[in-house]
């Protein structure tokens, strides 16, 4: 009981209970884990009870029809078991900037936000560009030895490697 | 990418829950969901986010061709092409150096209190999504079929056993994590 009390987890015995995670998706649900597309499920319902009209007409909703299904539910799933694991260690906080931006740039709200929103739309715009995200394609995608999926995973840490050194060793005021 | 009809039936809430929450479970206790973790891989001194992504990956890749060999599942490898894979990747990541976030570990944070996680990733990533959904129609007849090479497995392209590559691979794999607990990272 005390493990699920720990507030970290090895990362192998992380990793491995991810991997066996899989091994159900695949069993289960016949399908692999992802989190992309329910950001576009989620969005397509957003904006049709915002604008209360079908907006079936755009063919990128046509595609991803907005309408709750197992990706919705999961990441629903993910929010509550984020939760649970951080309510068992007592590691819940409120918190507005991370500890390591905030000892380069400071603790200034509004250029956290600003750049992380910023940062936001390039991954929501990326990871549907490239058809999935690091669960997708980082995980889910290269353990079926997918190639779209290895290329997918080296591009997103080579662009995110490139982008956090230039902000963190080069642009650091 | 749509799956197979069964992940669309009322009796998958439950283990599209069930398997969400093991998930965010994992991913908060794994310490993914700590900006410091994942930007700390960025700039690669810390391996974390790796350690975990390299274990599902040997662990998930061993257990699914399995059970493949046996009939009990199949593949569902995405589509590929330089015009999305590549360019799509590329702006996923300078997004992530931004955020210091990705889609699932973005909900994650925010689940543990991380509000830069709930306003700039989930809020940033809905916008984000409802930007490309703008760009489609013209980002697919342009731009997201050049140089595509499909939904191909390396097992394919090669055209070898699955197990001839997953073997190594998991070796150097687990190599590799010695020399990780060496350096200390």
């Amino acid at each position: 009981m005390s493990f699920f009390t720990l507030e970290r987890w090895s990362p192998y015995i992380t990793g491995i209970g991810i991997g066996v995670l899989s091994w159900f998706a695949f069993l289960l649900s016949r399908r692999p884990l992802g989190v992309s597309t329910a950001f576009v499920r989620a969005c397509g319902l957003i904006e049709m009870h915002i604008r209360k009209t079908k907006v079936s007409k755009n063919p990128y909703y046509q595609k991803f029809p907005p309408v709750i299904e197992w990706e919705l539910i999961f990441i629903a799933g993910l929010l509550f078991g984020s939760f649970a694991a951080a309510l068992l260690s007592g590691t819940f906080r409120f918190e507005m900037v991370p500890s390591l931006w905030a000892s380069c740039f400071g603790t200034n709200n509004i250029l956290r936000m600003t750049v992380a929103i910023c940062g936001g739309i390039l991954v929501g715009i990326g990871a549907r560009w490239a058809g999935g995200c690091t669960s997708g394609h980082g995980i889910s995608g290269t353990l079926q030895l997918a190639v779209s999926s290895w290329i997918s995973v080296i591009a997103f840490f080579v662009g995110g490697a490139i982008t956090a050194n230039l902000l963190f060793r080069i642009f650091v005021p | 990418m749509t799956y197979d009809r069964s992940s669309h039936k009322l009796t998958q809430i439950i283990p599209a829950l069930g398997m969400g929450f093991i998930f965010g479970f994992l991913l908060q206790k794994g310490g993914v969901t700590h900006y410091d973790v994942l930007v700390g891989q960025l700039l690669f001194y810390d391996f974390t986010v790796v350690k975990i992504m390299l274990s599902a990956i040997v662990t998930g890749m061993i257990g699914i061709y399995l059970m493949k060999s046996f009939g009990l599942v199949e593949l569902y490898p995405k589509y590929g092409s330089a015009g999305s894979t590549l360019m799509g990747g590329l702006i996923f990541g300078v997004g992530f150096g931004l955020l210091g976030y990705c889609p699932g570990t973005a909900i994650g944070a925010a689940a543990q209190g991380n509000i830069d996680a709930l306003i700039g990733g989930i809020g940033g990533i809905l916008i984000g999504a409802r930007i490309y959904a703008a760009l489609f129609a013209y980002l697919d007849k342009k731009v997201l079929h050049k140089g595509e090479f499909g939904d191909i497995t390396f097992p394919e392209l090669l055209k070898v056993n699955p197990w001839v590559i997953i073997i190594p691979l998991s070796i150097i794999i687990i190599a590799l994590f010695f020399v990780f607990e060496s350096i200390g990272v």
